[in-house]
């Protein structure tokens, strides 16, 4: 248990270190929300309706951004050798590693959500709903996201390839999340599409540290 | 926790090639062995494949408790394995003191522990300073802090004194002694003979 606390305390620290991680994901989601109207033609009534799927658009591109450090940065240095030598087995690793950027990225990025979503016109009644959905949604975006990131790993532009193999699988938390707001907007029942958000989530969390510790593995041999 | 180590007919091949076959040795307790052979021999590859993280292409590489029972590799690993790479796995942009706290730490040492052993390679002023300032010789000492703090039996080590200078070289061997008359056990992979009393082995086609 305290080599878990003493890896997750290492992770923020790396993560709000150096000026990436939620400070950069945060400014990207609102410099890319404060585009948009730009581009879209400040009108509220054309915003309003797409407010939701805007904010959750921003949401998924914003989460892929500090990924690339999660492994890579020690796949370099030789730490993630000895990450793997440690008393916890590899997939604990990979869980507190996602975890950290959870809480580092994911969190912030879920209170930086509803400012996106009600400068681009939502009902303020749903800014609650909105930061509720993006946290989960964030457990979904880091856990995929991890495991992209090591399945990227020891390949040349892993960034790029980060995005091609986490967006297809941040889909079904955009859908949930933005469906979620979507449905509210209307006055239609929220919990099936929540419901269906924290299933991903959880899934995906209790899934990716397994084929995410394989793919470490392979990279390492 | 682990008293000695025993490989046996290891082979390691790095895609197509076979680096080397046929390799068995066994190292108890308090005993060191130095890995020599030409550079791209497999010296780092078989440090690597005992730390489980190079599936050798045959053999068994086994770890045995005090009681002379076989662990669990994973656990043994887990529990009693640390190595010095050649890259030390420190973070550039943190100070010595974290990382060094991160590493040592995470190999199970206690704070007191970590505070001694940068004491004893004579750490203490530089820990302060961020990582990427330090020499090669110093992030080398750092790494040998973890090492000592940490006590792990198994030392697997490559090219530990390649960056030290001749005091350091001389500090970094009576660590690594004192380490042996604790019990401990050391691998390591060298190009010039280990200043402590070591057996040779030779990895690959003679050099």
């Amino acid at each position: 248990m305290s080599a878990v606390l003493h890896l997750y305390r290492r992770e923020l620290a790396l993560l709000w270190s150096g000026g990436g991680g939620p400070l950069l994901a945060c400014g990207f989601a609102l410099a890319v929300t404060a585009v948009l109207p730009l581009a879209i033609g400040s009108d509220p009534d054309r915003l309003g309706p797409v407010a939701a799927g805007l904010t959750w658009t921003v949401l998924a591109l914003a989460s892929l951004l500090s990924l690339e450090r999660l492994f890579e940065r020690d796949h370099d240095d030789g730490a993630l050798d000895l990450l793997a030598l440690g008393p916890i087995p590899l997939e604990a690793v990979f869980a507190v590693k996602t975890a950290a950027q959870w809480t580092a990225v994911g969190l912030p990025l879920a209170v930086t959500a509803p400012v996106a979503a009600l400068s681009l016109g939502l009902d303020p009644a749903l800014a609650p709903l909105t930061a509720l959905a993006a946290a989960i949604a964030g457990l979904g975006f880091a856990a995929v996201g991890g495991l992209a990131a090591a399945l990227s790993l020891g390949s040349r532009r892993g960034g790029l390839l980060i995005a091609v193999i986490a967006l297809p699988l941040f889909a079904p938390p955009v859908i949930f999340g933005a469906g979620a707001v979507a449905r509210a907007q209307e006055g239609l029942p929220t919990g099936p599409a929540l419901a269906l958000l924290a299933a991903y989530a959880l899934a995906a969390a209790a899934l990716s540290p397994f084929a995410g510790a394989a793919a470490i593995r392979s990279a390492q041999d | 926790m682990i008293s000695s180590l025993a490989v046996q007919d290891l082979a390691v091949a790095r895609g197509e090639r076979t680096l080397f076959r046929d390799l068995s040795f066994a190292l108890a307790a308090g005993e060191a062995a130095q890995l020599t052979g030409a550079n791209g021999a497999g010296k780092t590859s078989l440090l690597r494949a005992v730390a489980g993280l190079l599936r050798p292409a045959a053999g068994e590489i086994a770890f045995l408790g005090t009681d002379g029972g076989a662990l669990d590799p994973a656990a043994a690993r887990g529990r009693g394995v640390q190595m010095l790479a050649h890259q030390e796995g420190f973070r550039g942009g943190r100070t010595a003191r974290a990382e060094l706290g991160f590493q040592a730490g995470w190999f199970g040492a206690e704070p007191a522990a970590i505070a001694a052993a940068a004491r004893r390679l004579d750490l203490t002023p530089l820990l302060d300073l961020e990582v990427r300032v330090l020499s090669a010789g110093q992030r080398r000492r750092l790494a040998l802090a973890a090492l000592v703090a940490a006590r792990r039996p198994l030392w697997l080590m490559d090219e530990p004194l390649a960056p030290l200078d001749a005091r350091r070289r001389a500090q970094a061997a009576e660590v690594m002694a004192e380490h042996l008359a604790q019990g401990g056990l050391i691998l390591a992979a060298v190009h010039d003979p280990l200043p402590i009393p070591a057996r040779t082995l030779t990895v690959g086609a003679p050099a």
